[in-house]
């Protein structure tokens, strides 16, 4: 009988530890935040005309325990001050119709200097791939992880020569077009539901 | 957000995006057309809400003028128009030719949307309604004339696809009302069906031709069915319209129903619109 009693509350114990063990990694290390609505704006500043395309609907995800992060942004979801941009972006720049997204991959080198739980703005290292208009190139941006009462926002600035990308601009609008093309995102990170 | 836990064992290898689901969202199909005019007839495109499209629209004489004509450029006929887009889905606009010297506005309505994603439709439709008013001086002073008899009016409903990146085409059922006719033979109310369609060539050009049909005992015998046939070339903030065609005229009542020029015969006028446009009103973001 009393046997019987040590090894249920054995197992018991067992179970608890297990569960506590499994939560505390998975709250610890396996959080996974993300986001919908991250903003990407691009601006092309050449000589003769200013150009910006803004996208509220950026995909952002990071998984905090090994710091990957993977952001997605749908490139008819650009928005223009006037209605031809946005057609000419699509239509004869982006090729929109064959290359639906734009997409990074890659890891937050230095995660661990990261602390997601305690205020404080963090420099974020990061490497991947950027993938636009069919074209994969290492992309190595360097970001900030602002946290804020609770709050954690992410954000980047980098520039993008077209040319990289096999973006072509024909010489007549030269100066219409900036080559190099300059990107900013920021995105208010939300605690994924496991 | 819920992940499923056969997802979940997986995690590593996984696309962290995936996680996100898969968004539904609803695509429009943009730029059957890069403008809202084929040639003569109204493509499917409707005016941006806020942003003012000026029309400047010339058809030279026949072709068949030779060189004495310089192959008709010594004649032309002029339309100024200018189209604006009350909503993305309300166009209106006003025009001047100097065909008859008329005056005429329309008013397009977008009633479907192609699109594909959470809301399917396989086509866009528009309806179209015309009105023309011919400013010529009376024939005949001494007669009783009405002002009503200067007036013409066009329903149209505009049915297209986008079948693919480079290709688009149209139907265009037409109802065409005139409120005098030149005489008895001559109908009314002309029914009348329009064909249209674009094919890109590159990124930049387009070949586009429309042709309309109009089934036979309507018209008087002389007047024929409007062929045409051209090219859309976009460049920065226009686009050139540069075209072959056997109508003179480029409003609804005109080439629906008075065109004369056959292709056989050589009676082709070349001609071109140019469409300007300006953002008037920005759109808020």
């Amino acid at each position: 009988m009393m046997e019987h009693r040590i090894i249920r509350q054995g197992m018991w114990r067992c179970f608890l530890t297990t569960l506590f063990f499994t939560a505390g990694v998975v709250g610890l290390f396996g959080q996974k935040y993300y986001s919908k609505v991250g903003q990407v704006v691009f601006t092309s500043d050449a000589s003769l005309e200013k150009i910006e395309g803004k996208n509220t609907n950026g995909l952002v995800v990071l998984d905090a325990a090994t710091g990957r992060l993977e952001c997605s942004v749908l490139i008819k979801g650009f928005q223009f001050e006037k209605a031809l941009m946005q057609d000419h972006f699509n239509e004869n720049y982006m090729e929109s119709h064959k290359f639906p997204k734009g997409v990074f991959k890659g890891t937050i080198t230095n995660m661990q200097d990261i602390h997601l739980k305690k205020d404080g703005t963090y420099t974020a290292v990061v490497k991947g791939d950027l993938t636009l208009h069919g074209i994969t190139k290492p992309f190595s941006p360097t970001g900030k992880v602002i946290v804020k009462g609770g709050m954690i926002t992410a954000t980047s600035s980098f520039e993008i020569l077209v040319a990289d990308f096999k973006i072509e601009i024909p010489k007549v609008v030269r100066d219409n077009i900036a080559e190099k093309v300059k990107v900013t995102i920021q995105a208010d990170l939300l605690v994924m539901e496991q | 957000m819920a992940v499923v836990p056969g997802q979940a064992i997986a995690q590593e290898e996984q696309e962290l995006l995936s996680l996100l689901g898969r968004e539904e969202t609803t695509e429009y199909a943009a730029a059957s057309f890069k403008t809202n005019r084929v040639i003569n007839l109204h493509s499917l495109e409707s005016t941006t809400a806020g942003v003012l499209d000026v029309k400047i629209s010339h058809r030279f004489g026949y072709l068949n003028g030779g060189i004495y004509d310089l192959f008709g450029l010594d004649e032309s006929s002029v339309r100024l128009g200018a189209d604006y887009g009350v909503s993305d889905r309300l166009t209106i606009g006003v025009g001047r030719s100097s065909y008859e010297k008329t005056y005429d506005g329309f008013i397009k309505y977008k009633l479907l949307r192609q699109s594909t994603g959470l809301k399917n439709m396989p086509v866009t439709m528009a309806i179209l309604g015309t009105a023309a008013i011919t400013t010529l001086k009376w024939a005949d002073p001494n007669r009783d004339n009405l002002f009503s008899s200067r007036v013409a009016y066009t329903t149209q409903l505009i049915i297209g696809r986008k079948f693919s990146n480079g290709f688009s085409l149209q139907f265009s059922p037409s109802w065409v009302h005139r409120n005098l006719v030149a005489t008895s033979a001559e109908k009314n109310d002309v029914i009348a069906l329009g064909f249209a369609g674009r094919f890109k060539l590159n990124k930049r050009l387009s070949f586009n031709a429309e042709y309309i049909y109009v089934p036979p005992d309507q018209l008087a015998e002389q007047y024929t069915n409007s062929l045409s046939i051209g090219f859309d070339i976009e460049t920065g903030g226009h686009v050139f319209q540069l075209h072959f065609t056997n109508s003179t005229s480029m409003i609804e009542k005109g080439f629906i129903t008075e065109t004369l020029g056959e292709w056989g015969k050589g009676e082709i006028h070349f001609g071109f619109n140019i469409s300007r446009v300006f953002t008037v009103v920005k759109p808020k973001s």
